[in-house]
C-alpha cells in the first residue's frame, strides 16, 4: 500500500511538472535562434561577403549552426573573433587570411566624378544603398553610409570608384596609450 | 559674507601650492589689437558653426563670423574690425595637435563695430527673460569655466526643471589661474549683475556665491558689492581651499550637501552652476551690448618673466601675450592652456586664444618627472574627489579591458589629476583614463555604425523580396490575359477551354444535362412483350426522330 501511494505520488508530481513544461514550451516559445542574433550583432555589419557568404546574417546563421568557423571575417579582424569567441565560449582562432587581410584604417569609396558614366551597375550591387544616381546621371557616395565592402568596385565599367581611408577630423580623434621610452619606465 | 559652519566636505582632494600670487601683483590690462587674429571658427561644444563671411572681405566689430541653427552651439563674432585674409586649417589648442577651421583676421586698427541693438528693457518678466535668453545666444557666450558649452542652451535645459538653487562657482581652486579672481577684484557689479539676470530667468530660492578662501581680497570686494546690489537671497559663502572644490560636483558637494549622482544632472537635484567669469559676460551682452570677443587671460608661470593678467581678444596669439608679459624667462619653455592640473600642453606659441583659455601656463621643460611602475600604493584612491579607484582604472585601461573600466565608473572621471599629483610612480594616468574613453566612444560609434549599416542592409533585401513578389505577380496577371486573349480568339471551337470565370457554370449545366440523359435512360420502358407490328411502328418512330434531330443539328 505504501509502495502504491509513493508511486502515485511520484507520478502525479512527475506528470504535473510535464504539463507546467509542455505548457511553457508552447507559451514561451523563442522565435528563430537567439544565438544568430547575438553573433550578428558583434559582426561588423560591412555586408562585403568576404567570408562566403551573402552577407553578415547569413554568417551569423552558419556560426550559429557551427557550419563555420569565427575566423572568416576580415573587416572585424580579431577583435570580433575575440568577442565571438567570447560570446560562444570557443577558443580565438587567428584570422584566416584565404579571405582577405584585415585593415586598421577604415575604408570609403569614392566615385571619380570626372569619368562615372552613369551605369547604375554600382548602385545594384551596394548593399547598404549608400550609392546615389539614376541612369546616365552622375553617382555619388553617400560617405556616412558606406561600409567600405568594395562590393562597387567588380561592376563598374570604367573602373572610375577607388578605396579612400577615412580622415580623421577632430570629432573621432582619440587618445593614445601613453608611450613611454624604456629608459624612463618599465612601463610598457 | 558668512562663516559658514554648514559647509560639507568632498571626498580626497588636495592642498596643492597655489601659485596665484605671482600673478595678482599687476592689475589687469588690455592686451589690446595684435598683428593677426587667429578665431577659431568652433570655440565650443556641441555642434559645428558655418562659417558666414568670404576671404577677402571687411568685417566689422561685433559682426558674425560663423554660426550654426541647432540647438548646442554658440556663434562666433569679429573681435575687432578687419579684414578676413583667410579661412583655413590651423594649429589650435587641441591635444591631438590637429589643424582646425579658423580666421584669419588682419585687424585694421579703427575697431568700427557695427550698430549696437537695442538694449533690453521690456518690463515684463516674460518678455525679458526671452529677450534674455536670445541675446546669450545670439551674442555667443559659453562657459567660461573651461568646458565652453553653450550658456543659452544650458539655461534652456536648466529652465525645464524646477531650480532652487543657483550656484555661481568663484572657487577657482587650480594653481596658478587667477582671471576670475581678478575679474571680482576689479569689476564685481559686473558679475553680481550677470547673476541677477540668470536669477530672473531660472527664479531660484536661494543664491549661493561660493569663493575659495584664498581670494580674500576677492570676497570683500564682492561683498562690498553685493551690500551696494542688494542681490535677495544672495549670499557669498566662503569654502576652504582645496583642490578641486571648483569641480562642479564637488562644489554643490561643498554648499549643499547634495551629492549628484553618476549620470545624474545637477539639474534634476535642483541645481545650476555658473561660473563667475560667464556671469560677468551675460551682463556685458545685455548692458554693453558686447558679444562674447574677448576674455581675462592668465599669463603666469615659472617660464615668463612678469605674470600677469589680461583682458585679450579671441584670437590673439599666445606669442602676443608672453610678449606682453616681459617674454620668456627659460630656455626651453613649455607652453600650457589651462592650469597645470588639467591644462592642455601646446606645441607653439602661434595657437590662439580661444574662449575656454582662462590661463597660459609656461613651466620649465626641464622639470618633467620621470615614470616608474606603479607600487600598489593606493594613494589615488584617497585623493580621488569622485570615489573612485584610479588604481583599478588604470590596470584595466592599460590592458584594454575597457568593459570593466566602465564598469569601475571610468566616465565618472573628472579629468582633475589628484591621483596622478600624488602618484609616487608619477604615472600618466589621466592618460591612461584620456585613453580608454576615447576607445570606448569610438566602439560605440562602430556599433552605432555597423547598427544602421544593418538595418539600410535589411530594408534593402526586403525591398528586393517585395520587388520580386510584385515581379511575379505581374507576370502571372500577364500569363492569365493571354490565356483569355487565346480563348476568346478561339472561341467557337468545341475544343477550347471556357475561361476560368465560367468554368464552374459550365461545369453546373454539363451536370444537368447528364443526370437529365440519366434520368431519360432510367425511364421505365414496357418494352418487354412487344409484338412485332409494335416493334416495327417503335423503330420507324425512333427512325423519324433521329431524322428531326439530324435536320436540327
Amino acid at each position: 500500500m505504501l509502495i502504491l501511494i509513493a508511486v502515485l505520488t511520484l507520478s502525479f508530481i512527475a506528470g504535473s511538472f510535464g504539463l507546467i513544461l509542455g505548457y511553457a514550451a508552447i507559451r514561451f516559445k523563442v522565435e528563430g535562434n537567439p544565438i544568430v542574433d547575438q553573433v550578428d550583432a558583434l559582426l561588423p555589419q560591412t555586408q562585403c561577403g568576404q567570408c562566403g557568404f551573402p552577407g553578415c546574417r547569413p554568417y551569423a546563421e552558419a556560426i550559429a549552426k557551427g557550419e563555420a568557423p569565427i575566423n572568416q571575417c576580415p573587416p572585424g579582424g580579431e577583435n570580433t573573433i575575440a568577442a565571438l569567441a567570447d560570446l560562444l565560449d570557443v577558443d580565438a582562432l587567428p584570422l584566416n587570411d584565404e579571405h582577405g587581410e584585415h585593415s586598421d584604417v577604415p575604408l570609403v569609396a569614392v566615385i571619380d566624378e570626372n569619368n562615372c558614366i552613369g551605369c547604375t551597375l554600382c548602385i545594384q550591387a551596394c548593399p547598404v544603398d549608400a550609392i546615389l544616381g539614376s541612369a546616365k546621371h552622375m553617382h555619388t557616395i553617400i560617405e556616412s553610409e558606406c561600409t567600405g565592402c568594395e562590393l562597387c568596385l567588380p561592376p563598374c565599367p570604367v573602373d572610375c570608384i577607388d578605396m579612400l581611408p577615412v580622415k580623421q577630423t577632430l570629432a573621432d580623434w582619440k587618445w593614445a596609450i601613453p608611450q613611454f621610452r624604456e629608459r624612463d619606465a618599465h612601463v610598457r | 559674507m558668512s562663516a559658514n559652519p554648514g559647509l560639507h566636505r568632498f571626498h580626497g582632494g588636495l592642498h596643492l601650492p597655489d601659485h596665484k600670487q605671482e600673478s595678482l601683483t599687476r592689475p589687469l590690462e588690455h592686451a589690446g589689437i595684435p598683428d593677426q587674429i587667429i578665431l577659431r571658427v568652433n570655440q565650443h561644444i556641441g555642434e559645428e558653426n558655418e562659417p558666414q563671411v568670404k576671404v577677402g572681405q571687411r568685417v566689422l566689430k561685433r559682426q558674425v563670423l560663423a554660426r550654426s541653427s541647432e540647438f548646442v552651439s554658440a556663434p562666433v563674432h569679429a573681435p575687432t574690425s578687419g579684414i578676413i585674409r583667410a579661412i583655413e586649417k590651423r594649429p589650435v589648442a587641441h591635444a591631438s595637435r590637429m589643424s582646425a577651421d579658423c580666421f584669419v583676421i588682419e585687424p585694421d586698427g579703427i575697431e568700427e563695430g557695427l550698430e549696437p541693438p537695442s538694449p533690453i528693457g521690456s518690463a515684463h518678466r516674460i518678455d525679458k527673460k526671452d529677450a534674455i535668453l536670445r541675446r546669450i545666444r545670439e551674442f555667443g557666450i559659453v562657459g567660461l569655466g573651461g568646458a565652453a558649452f553653450p550658456t543659452a542652451a544650458k539655461i534652456e535645459t536648466a529652465d525645464r526643471y524646477n531650480i532652487k538653487t543657483l550656484i555661481i562657482n568663484g572657487a577657482e581652486c587650480e594653481p596658478y589661474i587667477t582671471c576670475d579672481d581678478i575679474l571680482m577684484r576689479s569689476d564685481p557689479l559686473k558679475v553680481l549683475r550677470g547673476i541677477a539676470s540668470l536669477q530672473l530667468i531660472l527664479q531660484p530660492r536661494e543664491t549661493l556665491i561660493g569663493i575659495e578662501d584664498n581670494k580674500q581680497a576677492a570676497i570683500a570686494a564682492m561683498q562690498d558689492a553685493l551690500d551696494k546690489l542688494g542681490l535677495d537671497n544672495t549670499r557669498i559663502v566662503v569654502i576652504p581651499t582645496l583642490y578641486p572644490s571648483g569641480g562642479e560636483k564637488q562644489l554643490i558637494r561643498i554648499l549643499t550637501g547634495i551629492e549628484v549622482r553618476s549620470g545624474q544632472l545637477s539639474f534634476e537635484v535642483g541645481v545650476f552652476c555658473q561660473n563667475v567669469g560667464t556671469c560677468a559676460a551675460i551682463a556685458r551682452a545685455i548692458e554693453e551690448n558686447e558679444p562674447l570677443t574677448s576674455r581675462i587671460v592668465t599669463v603666469t608661470g615659472p617660464g615668463v618673466r612678469n605674470p600677469s593678467n589680461w583682458t585679450a581678444k579671441l584670437g590673439t596669439p599666445v606669442s602676443w601675450l608672453i610678449e606682453k608679459a616681459g617674454g620668456y624667462s627659460v630656455d626651453e619653455p613649455m607652453l600650457v592652456m589651462g592650469g597645470p592640473m588639467m591644462g592642455l600642453e601646446l606645441e607653439s606659441d602661434q595657437i590662439p586664444v580661444v574662449k575656454a583659455t582662462n590661463t597660459i601656463l609656461v613651466l620649465d621643460k626641464r622639470d618633467q618627472p620621470t615614470v616608474r611602475e606603479c607600487v600598489r600604493c593606493g594613494q589615488c584612491t584617497e585623493a580621488c574627489p569622485a570615489q573612485l579607484l584610479p588604481q583599478q582604472l588604470y590596470w584595466y585601461s592599460r590592458s584594454r579591458q575597457f568593459d570593466h573600466a566602465e564598469q569601475y565608473h571610468l566616465f565618472d572621471c573628472i579629468e582633475c589629476g589628484c591621483c596622478a599629483a600624488v602618484c609616487p610612480s608619477h604615472l600618466p594616468l589621466v592618460q591612461y583614463y584620456r585613453f580608454a574613453k576615447g576607445e570606448i566612444w569610438e566602439q560605440r560609434r562602430k556599433t552605432w555604425k555597423s547598427d544602421q549599416s544593418r538595418r539600410r542592409h535589411e530594408f534593402r533585401e526586403a525591398r528586393i523580396q517585395k520587388q520580386k513578389a510584385l515581379e511575379e505577380e505581374r507576370r502571372r496577371q500577364k500569363r492569365e490575359e493571354l490565356a483569355r486573349k487565346k480563348a476568346a480568339e478561339s472561341g467557337d471551337q468545341s475544343d477550347t477551354k471556357p475561361p476560368a470565370a465560367n468554368q464552374d457554370l459550365v461545369k453546373a449545366a454539363l451536370e444537368r444535362v447528364k443526370a437529365r440523359k440519366k434520368s431519360a435512360d432510367e425511364a421505365p420502358r414496357n418494352t418487354t412483350d412487344l409484338t412485332p407490328e409494335q416493334q416495327r411502328q417503335i423503330d420507324e418512330a425512333d427512325q423519324r426522330r433521329r431524322q428531326m434531330n439530324k435536320d436540327k443539328q
